[in-house]
């Protein structure tokens, strides 16, 4: 007799979480097709006639265009130069056993708990000494710090499952050291390291501190021109809201993708 | 010759090569920094008076930090933070992850479960937006809602207090789902048998929880604590684009007042001796972390 009402209070919960977790998503996506006037309306506005204003001139701003673009230059590029440079290196904290390793790995892990200032003070001064402030190269080369120990733990648990009678096969047929990771742990492998990439691109999209600080005009990433319109005299929210809208919406996906994964991915492991 | 190439290739200095490629660029763009950034604490490296040079002065800096109120006050502030948000985040999450972990209701479990990734995976400086709209004093939804309470318009990012509310709401916003979902976790690791001998021994939800399931979730709640407390002397975009730290000082975390010192004040030299003090912190965390967690590694 009690089953309904307690099915009923665990519909309402599950519900309830659900508006937790969507209401601001669904807040910023609605006042992204309204116009000012609706949405300097008050009390809000819940049910309104949608217009696309915003997004038509969001994709007409050059500065907007431009920095979508900059920031995917730098994702994909700091991504899959940490891919490159840290699948190697899962495969030998994978595999084989030697002296510093777990130091090593401390290390690895380490990095996810640094706060992204510490790095962007003497990093604005030596690329300011180099001239390469305002250049992707520098935001590249930055988030290779954060992107790759996070390869490299996601990589090195997924290597570690791979079976290690497939490597001693080819021991025995003569390959080298070089192809078994190449021709077998790569390939294999390819699921794990596309989670890692996709958290990888996640972390890059969305930083903003390091391309504040790093950037002026020309490599400027669209969170920092989403928060650049923050500021002057009338605030154009619906702008924001859509450019946000454009901004959230990839990762969004990505995220969904890999959310089997995202406990992992965000505690390197920690908990199962 | 007497050694063939492959015996190179097994001998013991294999893995070095495949380290090598991560560890030198890590090197060269983490842990240079992070000297240059030791070199410069001991400078007074201001860069808004270049023509003074760079002198070095010694623990001048530190001298400075370490007396300073104002770093201390906000370091009090960044705690006081952690300690708001976080009861919140860890009530709530492991509220969530009950329902979610309850039998029945699939298809509802599941999309409640997913929803909890949209939160994780939102922009930071894009929550920040979010909430200067939501928060706003004169058509923000959040007035709206005090309002249908007949509580009246709460000018939340222009008062101390409020600012700090409407920050410390956006981080439970974005952050409860990841208590939720490492809580869930733990829930999973414990084992069905036991879970279904406890069910038909005692009917109280609240006897399961804490004689059962908790055992279990201690370990997600040290992880928690660990990684959330390093994640608030990170934080910095969110509070950044809603409030700049202000009014005043009120929202000032660690790390937005270094980013003003060093690159507002371009006071590098004391920016960087206030960002090396806090790295010893998250070092701590960090070591924290690792000795809990990485055990069977040693």
């Amino acid at each position: 007799m009690a089953r309904a009402p307690r099915r009923l209070l665990h519909g309402i919960g599950l519900l309830a979480v659900f508006l937790f977790a969507v209401f601001p998503f669904y807040w910023m996506v609605s006042s992204s097709f309204k116009t000012q006037t609706q949405i300097l309306a008050s009390p809000p506005i819940w049910l309104f006639h949608p217009t696309l204003g915003n997004y038509a001139q969001v994709f007409s701003d050059h500065k907007v265009t431009r920095a979508v673009i900059s920031s995917l230059i730098v994702a994909v590029c700091s991504t899959g130069i940490s891919v490159l440079l840290a699948a190697p290196a899962a495969y030998a904290l994978a595999r084989y056993e030697f002296r510093g390793k777990s130091d090593l790995w401390f290390w690895f892990i380490s990095n996810r708990f640094i706060s992204p200032i510490v790095l962007a003070l003497p990093v604005y001064i030596i690329a300011r000494n180099l001239h390469i402030l305002d250049t992707h190269l520098v935001l590249i080369l930055i988030y290779i710090t954060f992107i790759l120990p996070i390869v490299v733990w996601i990589a090195t648990d997924y290597f570690r499952s791979i079976p290690k009678e497939l490597e001693e096969a080819a021991r025995l047929e003569g390959a080298s050291q070089f192809d078994i990771f190449w021709r077998i742990y790569v390939p294999l492998g390819v699921p794990g390291l596309a989670v890692s990439a996709i958290f990888g691109f996640i972390f890059s999209w969305n930083e903003l501190l390091y391309a504040l600080v790093l950037t002026r005009r020309d490599v400027q990433t669209a969170p920092v021109v989403a928060t650049s319109f923050m500021s002057g005299y009338e605030i154009p929210w619906g702008k924001i809201m859509a450019t946000g809208t454009v901004i959230v919406l990839p990762v969004t996906i990505f995220a969904l993708l890999v959310s089997r994964h995202m406990v992992r991915g965000l505690t390197m492991g920690a908990t199962k | 010759m007497n050694r063939p190439p492959s015996r190179l290739a097994y001998g013991r200095w294999t893995p070095f090569w495949f380290l090598a490629p991560a560890v030198f660029a890590l090197l060269a763009i983490g842990v240079y920094p992070t000297l240059f950034a030791l070199a410069t604490s001991f400078r007074q490296y201001n860069l808004a008076r270049v023509r003074d040079g760079f002198p070095f002065v010694g623990f001048d800096n530190y001298v400075t930090v370490l007396t300073d109120p104002t770093f201390w006050q906000t370091l009090g502030r960044t705690g006081f933070f952690f300690l708001c948000v976080m009861p919140v985040e860890v009530g709530l999450g492991l509220v969530f992850a009950l329902l979610l972990h309850q039998t029945g209701l699939g298809t509802m479990r599941a999309i409640a479960r997913v929803s909890l990734v949209i939160p994780l995976a939102t922009t930071y400086a894009v929550v920040g937006l979010l909430g200067r709209l939501i928060f706003n004093r004169d058509f923000g939804v959040a007035n709206a809602a005090l309002h249908v309470f007949g509580i009246g318009p709460v000018d939340w990012l222009g008062s101390p207090g409020g600012a700090f509310t409407a920050i410390a709401t956006m981080d439970v916003w974005q952050w409860t789902p990841f208590c939720a979902l490492i809580f869930l976790s733990g829930l999973s690791m414990v084992p069905v048998e036991i879970e279904e001998a406890a069910k038909l021994e005692t009917s109280s939800k609240w006897a399961l929880l804490t004689q059962v399931q908790l055992p279990y979730l201690w370990p997600s709640l040290t992880a928690m604590l660990i990684l959330r407390s390093a994640d608030v002397l990170k934080l910095f975009d969110s509070v950044y684009t809603m409030t700049r730290g202000g009014p005043g000082a009120a929202t000032e975390l660690i790390s937005i007042y270094i980013q003003r010192v060093g690159f507002r004040i371009f006071d590098m030299g004391l920016a960087s001796a206030q960002a090396l003090l806090l790295l010893v912190l998250t070092v701590v965390l960090a070591r924290l972390y690792i000795r809990f967690f990485y055990r069977e590694i040693d």
